[in-house]
């Protein structure tokens, strides 16, 4: 059949609003993976074993399976109790929890390390151990982890992908959709996997200047 | 929770937990060579081989595994290559699960003291030697954990190749989340089996992280 990639341009429009949405989802899944992972940092590592064990459970499964068979649950599980979300909303959920039990990992190191010291120096002046945790510990521990969350970060761009799946016409749907109607696979998920490409380029970029930053700021 | 209907098709996702433990080792068997290669070339003296490391591990790292499957796939045929779909799979995740085991190799081998491959050449051994003699062998205890990693990661990646129709665990949960509509329990019988293949890889990657560690 060999390659003919000027079928392209036509379809050209469609792949870049798959892009436009892949960004989407992978910054509204990253925001819930962000404040999920410190929500499930501090649950670990100060709440009563009442609270801390199911979600002890609820870690250990996230981390046990993969991505694909949550989403599948996530998805169609949710129908069967009665809530039926949108493909995007099930998708922006699946990674967002999938991503936050690797971010909390992180983020727990990171507050063990801080704590010592500052917490007992916090709560030395009067703050409540809520607070001196809300406005000492966590801002420390979650800018000690920004280089290692970045990283996850780039692995959920990639796993983005996976929603595709379940119905979100992200650009692997989309490319999906292009190739339904000119039957060229090979153009078209070359085509997609260059966009990852450069979304994924990009976004080390971003991390390399933020480490900078950070770096100068100590 | 439907206990009747999960022991009437819990054999299937038996069946289907073999698929994906072949798929899983095939594919680490895979990942490891071209890890081991991908490291070789990246270590390389000669500047082209360092490039064709360094491009492998960014294109592959830097795209997701599900459309490098897809292209092998779906856009192989195009270009002369026909596999059926176990095949496109291992293929595919092996090639991307190289790609992360490049980096695992080549940062244990060049966080061996350079002092020691000096200090074997001082005593005459070659430069090959040095290294399968001296760098090698203390480079590759260091490996054991970080690969488990890489384990773990590749055994959750297998579930990708449900995408173009491998029977193996992820493809059947979700054939019987549509004709049983029970998504819940076919979540469990499928993660149970999943955990209970990643505890078991988990404590033999421990087990021998144990037996080969120096301290």
């Amino acid at each position: 059949m060999g390659l003919d990639f000027t079928v392209i341009p036509k379809y050209l429009d469609v792949v870049l609003l798959g892009c436009l949405w892949t960004i989407a989802i992978t910054v509204a899944a990253a925001l819930v993976s962000f404040f999920g992972g410190i929500l499930l940092a501090v649950v670990a590592l100060y709440a009563p074993a009442v609270i801390r064990l199911p979600f002890r459970a609820f870690e250990f499964v996230f981390m046990g399976t993969p991505l694909l068979l949550q989403l599948f649950l996530i998805y169609f599980g949710l129908v069967q109790i009665g809530i039926d979300l949108p493909a995007f909303v099930a998708g922006v959920i699946g990674l967002g929890l999938h991503f936050a039990v690797y971010n909390s990992e992180l983020i727990q190191t990171a507050i063990i390390s801080v704590d010592r010291g500052q917490m007992e120096a916090a709560r030395t002046l009067g703050l409540s151990r809520t607070q001196a945790l809300r406005k000492v510990v966590v801002p420390q521990a979650v800018r000690a982890v920004i280089p290692p969350i970045g990283n996850n970060m780039i692995a959920l761009l990639k796993d983005s992908a996976l929603v595709s799946v379940i119905g979100v016409s992200e650009l692997t749907l989309s490319a999906q959709r292009a190739i339904g109607a000119t039957y060229r696979p090979f153009e078209f998920y070359l085509l997609a996997a260059a966009f990852y490409y450069v979304i994924n380029l990009a976004m080390e970029w971003v991390q390399r200047r933020i480490e900078r930053r950070i770096a100068i700021s100590r | 929770m439907d206990i009747d209907l999960m022991l009437r098709v819990y054999p299937f996702f038996l069946e289907a937990a073999w698929i994906t433990i072949l798929l899983s080792v095939l594919t680490a068997l895979l990942g490891l060579t071209f890890g081991a290669l991908g490291a070789a070339a990246r270590l390389s003296r000669f500047t082209s081989l360092r490039l064709l490391g360094a491009t492998y591990v960014s294109i592959f790292r830097g795209t997701p595994a599900l459309i490098q499957l897809f292209i092998l796939y779906f856009g192989g045929p195009q270009v002369g290559i026909q596999l059926d779909a176990f095949e496109a799979g291992v293929i595919g995740l092996g090639i991307n699960a190289g790609a992360y085991m490049t980096e695992t190799i080549r940062g244990a081998i060049i966080s061996i003291d350079k002092g020691q491959r000096e200090a074997a050449r001082t005593l005459g051994l070659s430069q090959l030697q040095a290294f399968y003699k001296v760098t090698l062998p203390q480079a590759a205890r260091l490996m054991v954990r970080p690969l488990g990693v890489n384990l773990n990661m590749l055994i959750k990646a297998t579930a990708l190749v449900a995408a173009i129709s491998v029977v193996e665990l992820t493809y059947t949960a979700q054939r019987y989340i549509g004709s049983t509509y029970k998504p819940f329990e076919m979540f469990l019988l499928a993660g149970v089996l999943y955990m209970i293949i990643i505890y078991v890889t988990g404590r033999g990657v421990a087990w021998l992280d144990r037996r080969v560690r120096i301290t």
